[in-house]
């Protein structure tokens, strides 16, 4: 079977074609336009502008890229939610166009379980992961129990990578801000104390940020403040992580989102991994950001599960939480 | 005293058994972690055994059943503690008769109602954190706690039981609603206004 995924949360619009090959994902092509604002952060209108004016050639050049005729597309998968009302919404009219013209069935998914199904579906031996899916909106700690995929641990204000595009913003870096709080991050040398806010397996981060961006006006280097709002933000992610997979006994763990492709964030987490005897898993750097494969591959799995869905009753949910979905495809 | 044999390995700290003065004792010791850097790892160790401790004693005075302390060593992490001879209410609770775990959770609420009553936050309140022994809930594992009086502690306090019955007792959701109905009547303030701030707290959380 090939499908062919759209996504469109926030700031990317992306379309991926994906084959399922014996239970695996083979990415055909996947490929990625980005939204980037010229000042502040993503105005939800603009980003949906963004995406109507590159979905049509993106849907040519990633099915040309993945070798195959439309004709050759099964199923026609979307981002059904969470994400932004007017980004989504793009999004999932392209896919009811293409769904219609192309008389192939039509799946609405959800963004945050597809960032865990690409890494079991690309990954050899990642079966049962805890997930930890960092990036600007949504940082979640999710693993599969009692028939859902499960919030154990979520941010209770701001995304990681939010925190981070905030402070970046204050000091004049472009969006997006993590690469290069990274970089600076590596050049810092002396810790300033920050708030470390773990309730539970729950995090918080908008206590710590006001206190970088106190450090930040007193003149502390930017460096140093990078380098500690990193240690301590990361230390209290993979923290929370470490809780869920004690709490759930699980001995894999899983990255996803965007600031999972922050270098520091990879080893700490494997650190914490292999302390504990488990296995450590991250999808290469395209499939960890928002992309189209991810959506198409989570779309073949529920079609083969037999779930099914009218373009009429196609809807989009902003307010998709990864816990609504029943997931009746995984053993 | 001699350490003897890990028996639980948490996230963040290992329990073993141990000997104090002839009793049977749990010594938990934290670990440090190599993933965070060393002054990260010093702060939260020492200031987490020493909160830990207090806490645990404060809860005692407050009336809830919580082990006894023997001994703190705040520079290796370690607290010495009375040895309960029970079960996790996590292992238990989805085997118990109705009856029995309406029981549980009326105890649960009532002991998180006195605690807070003494603005003792746990941090942690989960049913692994809680041990049932000699017929009583005691809780274990105060390392996130603080003492806070402001209701939004209490509700977010609340809040993390609520979401763990949710997440491993799934189907006996209506045990956080027996829980809440102790406390109520336990608590010596306005329950209504932790209730509804745990409601707030739902609706805080992304995509609710």
């Amino acid at each position: 079977m090939i499908c062919l995924g759209i996504e469109g949360t926030a700031h990317s619009i992306g379309v991926g074609v994906v084959e399922n090959v014996s239970g695996k994902c083979k990415v055909l092509s996947n490929m990625i336009k980005i939204y980037r604002p010229k000042k502040g952060g993503i105005h939800p209108r603009e980003a949906a502008n963004h995406h109507a004016l590159y979905i049509a050639d993106l849907l040519k050049e990633s099915v040309s890229k993945a070798q195959v005729d439309f004709s050759e597309v099964d199923l026609i998968s979307f981002s059904k939610g969470p994400g932004l009302g007017p980004c989504l919404r793009t999004a999932a009219t392209a896919a009811r166009a293409l769904s219609l013209s192309l008389n192939r069935p039509i799946i609405g998914v959800n963004h945050c379980v597809a960032h865990l199904e690409i890494g079991r579906g690309t990954l050899d031996d990642c079966k049962d992961p805890v997930l930890l899916y960092t990036s600007g909106a949504n940082t979640q700690v999710i693993a599969f129990a009692e028939g859902r995929y499960r919030v154990f641990g979520e941010t209770l204000d701001i995304g990681i990578g939010n925190c981070l595009d905030k402070f970046g913003r204050t000091v004049g870096l472009d969006f997006p801000c993590g690469p290069q709080i990274e970089k600076l991050a590596s050049k810092g040398k002396k810790y300033l104390e920050l708030p470390y806010s773990i309730k539970g397996m729950d995090i918080a981060f908008s206590g710590l940020l006001t206190a970088a961006e106190q450090y930040y006006k007193k003149n502390e280097s930017l460096e140093d403040i990078c380098y500690s709002m990193q240690e301590t933000t990361f230390a209290a992610l993979t923290e929370v992580t470490e809780r869920a997979m004690a709490h759930t006994e699980k001995d894999e763990v899983l990255l996803g989102g965007g600031v999972a492709s922050n270098r520091r964030l990879c080893d700490m987490v494997q650190t914490m991994a292999h302390d504990r005897d488990a296995r450590f898993f991250v999808p290469s750097k395209d499939l960890c950001i928002d992309n189209g494969a991810m959506i198409a591959w989570l779309g073949v799995l529920m079609y083969n599960s037999g779930i099914r869905m009218k373009v009429e009753n196609s809807f989009i949910d902003q307010r998709f939480r990864t816990d609504m979905v029943d997931v009746s495809w995984h053993d | 005293m001699t350490k003897k044999n890990i028996i639980y390995r948490g996230a963040e700290a290992e329990i073993c058994i141990a000997k104090y003065k002839g009793f049977k004792a749990i010594q938990k010791k934290r670990i440090p972690k190599s993933y965070r850097i060393k002054h990260i790892d010093d702060r939260l160790i020492s200031l987490r055994t020493k909160e830990e401790a207090k806490l645990i004693t404060e809860a005692r005075q407050s009336g809830v059943a919580v082990p006894i302390i023997y001994d703190v060593d705040l520079k290796n992490g370690i607290i010495t503690m009375e040895y309960l001879d029970g079960k996790r209410i996590k292992d238990v609770l989805n085997d118990l008769s109705e009856e029995e775990r309406d029981s549980i959770c009326t105890k649960i609420g009532e002991s998180i109602a006195r605690f807070h009553n003494n603005d003792i936050i746990h941090g942690d309140i989960t049913t692994s954190n809680m041990i049932l022994s000699n017929e009583q809930v005691h809780f274990i594992d105060f390392g996130l706690g603080e003492k806070n009086n402001e209701i939004e502690a209490k509700g977010v306090d609340l809040h993390v039981l609520m979401e763990a019955i949710e997440s491993t007792h799934s189907q006996y959701s209506s045990c956080f609603d027996y829980v809440l109905e102790e406390y109520k009547k336990v608590l010596k303030d306005d329950a209504n206004l932790v209730i509804k701030k745990i409601q707030e707290i739902v609706k805080r959380g992304r995509y609710r």
